[in-house]
């Protein structure tokens, strides 16, 4: 099956799975910037995506995704670390033109996994989780998505109906998350600035006109994933501020 | 204005295929920067054998930048500091008095050392000997009117066949991926109406082989075709992956 034993099959399903997970991304950030316009919208997502088949497929779905594309990175890169042969280079230059992501895209992708570890327990485990299982795994009601991500990033409480014992957070611990979840993003950024255009060049569609104009694309596009993603951290950055600065 | 200076060589030898290699620093004085980087190692070679030592074996034909024989790794990059250059068209004067210069051969697994800078890269012939041709007999010269090929297309064509094999797209790549090489090879033929009747096969044979020899899997980095001394150009990559891609999902 040329999907497992040529070069260029591997490196096509990596980039369909990647590309599958940016539009997904694109989906998500697009959902999360809701919130700021409206919370009541941004719950009546958060029925919408809660425990329902088609949720739970979706989520299966992206889980798969993300186990082959994980898969499939780390063969590669044992492939062509096995490829470069056993003597390494004395001295080795900087490539004008060669970017810095396009090298690193292993270790960004182990950053942007772990930080997914943190944002699954975050919000996956105490919504969808939460309201599969019937635990009580946080303050608030696991379909008032709104007021916990609030609550997570900028300490403020406006849900009616709440276990105040479980509101445990140091308030110093707010504007952290915030923090984390802007690291998160940028690399995302990096992984994604390089890898659209390395996606789409991988499926075949680029040539000599369109070469800087993909390039330009792929940035854009990663720019605007990660501008709605970080818009709601901000947003509730600068409301903690305002409490407490 | 060229001058006389005064270099160190950091040289990589390695006596066999087998042998433990390990690099050696020799002095170089007076080497007139007029000179070129080839040379100058002819100058080194004659200057060791006067002291009774082994040359250094390093590989080189024409001198002029075609035949794609000269390889070294100079200063970190394959054919030196210089951009789209071969090693022959290096000279010293992109150098300066004092300097230490470190040369390695091309190091990837489907290159292996001959002797000192010297690779095998015979597995560049082999993906050409699985599909890098027309196999059809194109008989006697037709008159150039009858088959009308659009200017552009012909250009691109002749600037995928500028790739002279030398291996460095193989050398520069950090997943010793063959894909600059290839793509050219597979690009020539195929925007051509003579080749585009065999691309589907031709994509699909090159790359099996290319596969087989342990060439890494490409990640689009660009390093390759930042090096290649005759700028092919990367937009040749995407054209086979294209041809690679329709192929199969034609079987
Ligand atoms: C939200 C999650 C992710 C998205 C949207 C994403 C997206 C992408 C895209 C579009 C590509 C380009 C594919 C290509 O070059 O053809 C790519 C490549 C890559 N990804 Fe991811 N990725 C994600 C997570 C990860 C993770 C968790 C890892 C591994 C730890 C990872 C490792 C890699 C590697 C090594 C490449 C380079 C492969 C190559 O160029 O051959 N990615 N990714
Ligand atoms: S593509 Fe460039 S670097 Fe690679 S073999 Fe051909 S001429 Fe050399
Ligand atoms: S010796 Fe022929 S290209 Fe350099």
């Amino acid at each position: 099956m040329w999907l497992f034993n040529s070069s260029i099959g591997r490196k096509f399903v990596m980039s369909i799975t990647g590309m599958a997970l940016v539009l997904f991304l694109l989906f998500h950030a697009s959902m999360n910037f809701v919130l700021i316009l409206s919370e009541s919208g941004y719950n009546w997502i958060c029925e919408m995506l809660g425990a329902n088949w088609y949720a739970l497929v979706g989520t299966m779905g992206l889980a798969a995704l993300v186990l082959i594309h994980f898969c499939y990175a780390l063969w590669l890169t044992f492939q062509n670390r096995a490829a470069r042969g056993t003597s390494r280079y004395e001295e080795t230059a900087k490539v004008w033109g060669v970017d810095w992501n396009s090298k690193n895209m292993l270790a960004l992708g182990f950053v942007v996994l772990g930080f997914l570890c943190l944002h699954l327990y975050n919000f996956w485990f105490k919504m969808q989780f939460a309201e599969l299982t019937g635990l009580h795994t946080g303050a608030f009601d696991p379909q008032n998505g709104a007021a916990y991500v609030k609550y997570l990033f900028s300490g403020v409480v406006t849900a009616d109906n709440f276990d105040s014992s479980m509101l445990t957070m140091p308030s110093w611990s707010h504007p952290v998350y915030c923090a984390l979840y802007l690291v998160w993003l940028a690399a995302i950024w990096f992984h994604l600035t390089h890898g659209i255009w390395s996606a789409l060049h991988t499926m075949g569609f680029n040539n000599l006109i369109w070469f800087n104009r993909i390039k330009v694309i792929s940035c854009v596009f990663a720019s605007l994933i990660v501008l709605l993603f970080a818009a709601v951290p901000v947003y509730y950055l600068a409301v903690f501020c305002g409490i407490h600065c | 204005m060229d001058q006389h200076i005064n270099i160190k060589v950091k040289v990589w030898r390695q006596a066999g295929p087998k042998a433990q290699g390990h690099f050696e620093t020799y002095e170089l004085k007076n080497v007139f920067q007029g000179a070129s980087f080839l040379e100058m190692i002819d100058i080194l070679n004659e200057q060791l054998i006067s002291e009774k030592k082994d040359p250094i074996a390093f590989d080189h034909d024409c001198r002029e930048g075609i035949c794609g024989m000269c390889s070294l790794y100079v200063n970190g990059h394959p054919h030196g500091p210089d951009q789209a250059i071969t090693t022959c068209q290096l000279h010293m004067r992109k150098f300066h008095d004092g300097e230490t210069i470190t040369i390695e051969p091309w190091r990837s697994r489907a290159f292996p050392v001959i002797k000192d800078l010297m690779v095998d890269r015979g597995a560049y012939d082999k993906i050409m000997q699985a599909g890098g041709f027309v196999s059809v007999n194109t008989g006697g010269v037709p008159d150039a009117n009858s088959i009308a090929i659009p200017k552009p297309v012909a250009d691109e064509a002749m600037d995928a066949a500028s790739c002279i094999g030398c291996g460095a797209c193989a050398a520069a790549c950090k997943n010793g991926s063959a894909m600059l090489f290839v793509s050219a090879k597979v690009s020539q033929l195929a925007l051509l109406p003579q080749g585009k009747v065999e691309a589907a096969r031709r994509a699909k044979a090159m790359v099996a082989k290319m596969d087989e020899l342990g060439f890494g899997n490409c990640t689009n980095t660009g390093a390759c075709a930042a090096e290649c001394p005759k700028s092919v150009s990367l937009a040749n990559i995407a054209r086979l992956n294209r041809e690679f891609i329709c192929a199969k999902f034609q079987d």
